[in-house]
């Protein structure tokens, strides 16, 4: 078991970082916010205490790595990063601005701290698969952390890179899947069904099971059966709540990737500024 | 005179690179017989990954190892890397830089009989466009050979195109290769003819043609289509009356327009016409047939340079 206290401060960064992504989404008045609450904690129960990572020697070879194929969450990503001294804080002001290193995706040559470039969906299993078994070629030991957008899956490479990490045995790939129900359109399982889900994964060879995504205890207890799995890669299918902690936003699809205005924003802020 | 596959060429440069660059890993899509990477795979087995019918992941993949610094080969067929893998080339290589060298075979019409859907006119258009990347159209196998060790030594994303037909060695060609360098092949003042890839034989038949009607060719041989050598360019726009540049690929988006549109915005006016598969499909056929039939030969190349010393560059 993780104890109480470090949970609790964990749950006090998944707020702040909630709060920056608010900030970042309604200065640029454009990003995507729904996805980026929903994934909060995931993100920062890697950063803040599942990962090795450096964030003044952000190429150390031997850093376990994270690449967010769901990249168009890069708010919480960018934010977390920002937090953790990779950059400057006041950095995040630029982001999605003309001269900022903070794309609208993430790009791994611009800003400090990223790992790989992500973008169009389906594309980052792959590239964490890639790295994966290159780690495995050095023998070197550090874990390759991804995280998928549920709707992502519909996308034909993600079954291609499931086929692919599971005939190379990448046990040092931890995968997520943000599964919230929720894309641009509308719910998954209108827009293109996903269920059974879990059996999917299962059956393309992977550890596969089910979390709740928005809980952080689960989420390194999650980590840690992974790390536990031998020869096989972990899919860890993470249920959240798109919009989690902004009651106005949660489970709302249309937050997928609307700015908030003023009057939302403040609204929002106020939601988040519970227990600070 | 000798044939040999450009596709060979390529393999067997990995082969000898292997032992140079510990780094150095082999991908393909169930198609390593036909690419000719079985033969690296049987020497080097634990180097060689073979994706199986899945171009997509295959891009992606190599992105992912070039991070962890490995310099990885994904080759798959031309028609594949540079339509089904077009975003995977374009986000997962291009745009971070990815030190990938993407091996596409079966490039152009060439590749015979699997017919349009195989064969393809469009890849270097869709390649070049991108930014980042370097496009590489050797003509022979020698050629191929080089343009290998070139890209496994140059940093950054580049396109290899080979074909799938034995070609015409050309030893005109041969020698050191440059990225980004031309090579003059036949040196001349009326007329430049610029050929990439198996063009380069034709581009010298087409001189030999010429000379017989005391019209003096500079065939010039630009197996890098980007970036492109300008100041062999520049040269001929200045020393010759106008260029016709001949390509195994479609007139739109290739080397034509390449050459076409820099010298567009010099204040050389000289005339460019350009030798290539006229924005059709191909079809199912034999590669020489199929060269003849769509317009790729010597004779094709000398024709469209009479036009232009004749100034009637409108005539068909």
């Amino acid at each position: 078991m993780i104890d109480a206290k470090k949970i609790q401060f964990l749950n006090g960064k998944a707020r702040q970082i909630r709060r920056q992504i608010l900030t970042m989404v309604h200065r640029a008045n454009s990003g995507h916010v729904g996805g980026s609450l929903g994934a909060a904690d995931i993100v920062v129960a890697l950063y803040y205490e599942a990962m090795r990572h450096n964030p003044k020697n952000p190429r150390w070879p031997e850093r376990d790595r994270f690449i967010l194929s769901k990249g168009h969450c890069a708010p919480v990503l960018y934010a977390t990063l920002a937090d953790c001294g990779y950059f400057a804080e006041e950095d995040l002001e630029g982001f999605r601005r003309p001269g900022s290193h903070l794309q609208g995706h993430p790009n791994h040559t611009k800003t400090p701290g990223l790992d790989a470039s992500t973008g169009t969906l389906g594309l980052g299993l792959s590239t964490a698969a890639g790295m994966a078994l290159g780690a495995k070629m050095h023998g070197q030991s550090q874990y390759y952390y991804t995280l998928c957008g549920d709707g992502e899956l519909q996308e034909g490479q993600i079954w291609e890179a499931a086929l692919f990490c599971n005939k190379y045995k990448l046990d040092n790939l931890i995968g997520f899947i943000d599964r919230n129900y929720l894309q641009t359109d509308g719910n998954s399982e209108d827009v293109m069904p996903l269920d059974p889900l879990l059996p999917k994964w299962q059956a393309f060879g992977w550890n596969a099971f089910e979390i709740d995504g928005n809980d952080i205890a689960q989420i390194l207890d999650a980590i840690s059966q992974a790390k536990n799995t031998r020869g096989r890669p972990t899919m860890i299918v993470a249920r959240t709540v798109k919009g989690k902690g902004v009651p106005f936003m949660e489970n709302v699809a249309s937050w997928h990737g609307t700015p908030p205005n003023d009057g939302e924003y403040n609204m929002a802020m106020e939601a988040l500024a519970d227990g600070i | 005179m000798e044939f040999k596959q450009t596709r060979q060429g390529y393999v067997d440069a990995l082969i000898e690179l292997a032992s140079e660059l510990p780094n150095l890993v082999v991908l393909d899509s169930d198609v390593a017989k036909a690419t000719k990477t079985c033969d690296f795979e049987k020497l080097f087995p634990k180097r060689f990954f073979n994706c199986g019918t899945q171009e997509q992941n295959l891009m992606s993949v190599a992105a992912g190892l070039a991070l962890e610094g490995f310099i990885p080969f994904p080759t798959t067929f031309a028609a594949f890397a540079a339509t089904r893998a077009s975003d995977q080339v374009r986000n997962s290589i291009a745009y971070p830089k990815a030190n990938v060298k993407i091996g596409a075979t079966h490039g152009g019409i060439t590749t015979g009989g699997d017919g349009a859907s195989h064969q393809i006119n469009e890849d270097i258009a869709i390649m070049r466009s991108f930014p980042n990347m370097t496009v590489l159209v050797p003509g022979d196998y020698e050629e191929a050979r080089l343009a290998t060790r070139a890209a496994a030594y140059s940093t950054g994303p580049v396109y290899l195109r080979f074909g799938r037909d034995t070609y015409p060695v050309v030893p005109e060609i041969h020698g050191k290769f440059e990225i980004g360098k031309a090579k003059l092949l036949v040196d001349g003042k009326d007329v430049t003819i610029v050929t990439t890839g198996i063009m380069a034989s034709e581009g010298i038949k087409a001189a030999a043609y010429l000379r017989n009607e005391s019209i003096s060719a500079r065939v010039i041989h630009m197996p890098t289509v980007k970036p492109l050598d300008t100041e062999a360019l520049l040269r001929a726009a200045k020393e010759t009356r106008g260029i016709v540049t001949a390509e195994e690929h479609s007139i739109i988006g290739g080397l034509g327009e390449a050459v076409a549109g820099f010298l567009a915005e010099t204040e050389h006016r000289v005339r460019v016409r350009r030798v290539g598969v006229k924005d059709v499909f191909g079809e199912s056929g034999q590669a020489q047939e199929l060269l003849d039939k769509y317009g790729l030969r010597g004779t094709d190349i000398a024709r469209e340079a009479r036009r232009i010393l004749a100034g009637n560059s409108n005539a068909h």
